[in-house]
């Protein structure tokens, strides 16, 4: 599972960072967590409000931030 | 009734007496930032109940395709409206470039944004009534509508930067389809308001206390009439000054506006302050190095300019009808 955090420098962003590290533990499940800065990459994906999060290439959710629980619910 | 417990600490608990400088600026403190909290708790909560529904998607949606004129005064309202993280900027301005929404109706919601939000009108109704505050929201909008419209007639989009303008050259060939309208629960609505909430209140908080705290500072140390005495309306310089200095000051909406209260208390002309204040949030630094990756440095400056002259002009004009 690739998981990446799509967000520029802001606080939100590297919460969202935190929490998917977190929510990975929690679940214990396998996976691999990116944080995604670069432009192109954000577009590509259509989202226009950071932070957010894509799942093996799906966007699960965008412009809100998550706690780690919400978040090992989704993987 | 707020105000009765400022009173009580500042010169019961404290033991100063009214007309000292730190009882003052203590009690000025204390009533405001309890008001304020109370107020942004009630209003952002509320607000959040609201705009669950309106996502930039939508919005992104809606303006697509819109006529020009309309498509200015629209995309200010909504940037007005909408509120988004800073860092946002330049996925919302890629995203809506994508969708082929002219550059000018882009940056009319992008300059707008930052000035008028639901909290900055909170705060200033609760300060200056609601005669300053009409006006400020006037100029913000006016500003974006303005801007955006110039920036289309110099034809800026020729002045964006690598990435972006191969994502205006694709946009201009666009299909958006209309964004889906979801019917939110009032429970959902409830869980967004409420993290909203804590969200907006946790990041904010420090502001308004540093922002009541230079205000309470000014409003108790500095003698009533020496803005009078330095900056009366009379120096027309002091205007444009008064535009440049709030440049390199960033600050967002919250904190400035107790700033400006205190300024206007203190006899800063109307016009001097609303310019400084307005200049001081939307000339930001951060949001600069943002869009400079997105704009040549022409355009950047074009913008820049752009907004010194029109902050420069209304606080000239408002100095003048006041």
């Amino acid at each position: 599972m690739k998981l990446e955090v799509l967000g520029t420098g802001c606080a939100k962003c590297k919460t969202l960072h935190e929490n998917v590290k977190k929510a990975v533990e929690i679940s214990g499940k396998e996976a691999e967590v990116v944080k995604v800065e670069d432009f192109p990459t954000i577009m590509k994906y259509g989202v226009m409000s950071t932070p957010a999060l894509v799942k093996d290439g799906k966007v699960l959710f965008s412009g809100k931030l998550a706690t780690a629980e919400e978040i090992a619910g989704m993987l | 009734m707020i105000k009765q417990f400022a009173d009580y600490v500042t010169f019961s608990l404290m033991g100063l007496s009214p007309g000292q400088h730190l009882a003052e600026a203590l009690n000025f403190f204390i009533y405001d930032t309890l008001k304020i909290f109370f107020l942004l708790i009630v209003m952002i909560y509320l607000i959040g109940l609201v705009r669950v529904s309106l996502p930039v998607e939508r919005v992104r949606a809606y303006l697509a395709g819109k006529h020009r004129l309309i498509g200015y005064v629209l995309g200010s309202i909504f940037g007005a409206i909408t509120p988004f993280c800073s860092c946002s900027s330049i996925p919302v301005f890629l995203g809506f470039t994508s969708a082929g929404i002219p550059l000018g109706m882009t940056m009319a919601f992008l300059l707008t944004s930052p000035l008028i939000n639901e909290i900055a009108v909170i705060l200033l109704l609760s300060l200056v009534g609601w005669k300053i505050t009409l006006l400020y929201v006037l100029i913000g909008l006016g500003v974006g509508i303005v801007g955006g419209l110039f920036l289309d007639a110099i034809k800026a989009e020729r002045m964006l930067q690598g990435f972006a303008r191969k994502v205006y050259e694709e946009g201009q060939h666009a299909q958006i389809e209309a964004a889906e309208k979801k019917r939110i629960a009032m429970k959902d609505r409830h869980q967004f308001a409420k993290r909203e909430l804590r969200e907006v209140f946790g990041r904010i908080w420090i502001w308004v206390i540093v922002g009541v705290g230079v205000g309470a500072a000014l409003h108790g140390f500095v003698p009533d009439t020496w803005f009078e005495a330095h900056l009366g309306s009379g120096q027309w310089w002091s205007v444009p000054v008064a535009t440049v200095i709030g440049i390199p000051l960033y600050s967002n909406a919250t904190a400035i506006i107790p700033i400006m209260e205190s300024l206007i208390v203190k006899g800063l002309p109307l016009g001097t302050t609303l310019a400084f204040c307005m200049s001081t949030v939307a000339a930001s630094f951060p949001e600069f190095v943002m869009l400079k990756q997105v704009m040549q440095w022409r355009l950047l400056a074009i913008v820049f300019l752009m907004l010194l002259i029109a902050f420069t002009i209304v606080g000239w004009a408002l100095n003048a009808i006041y």
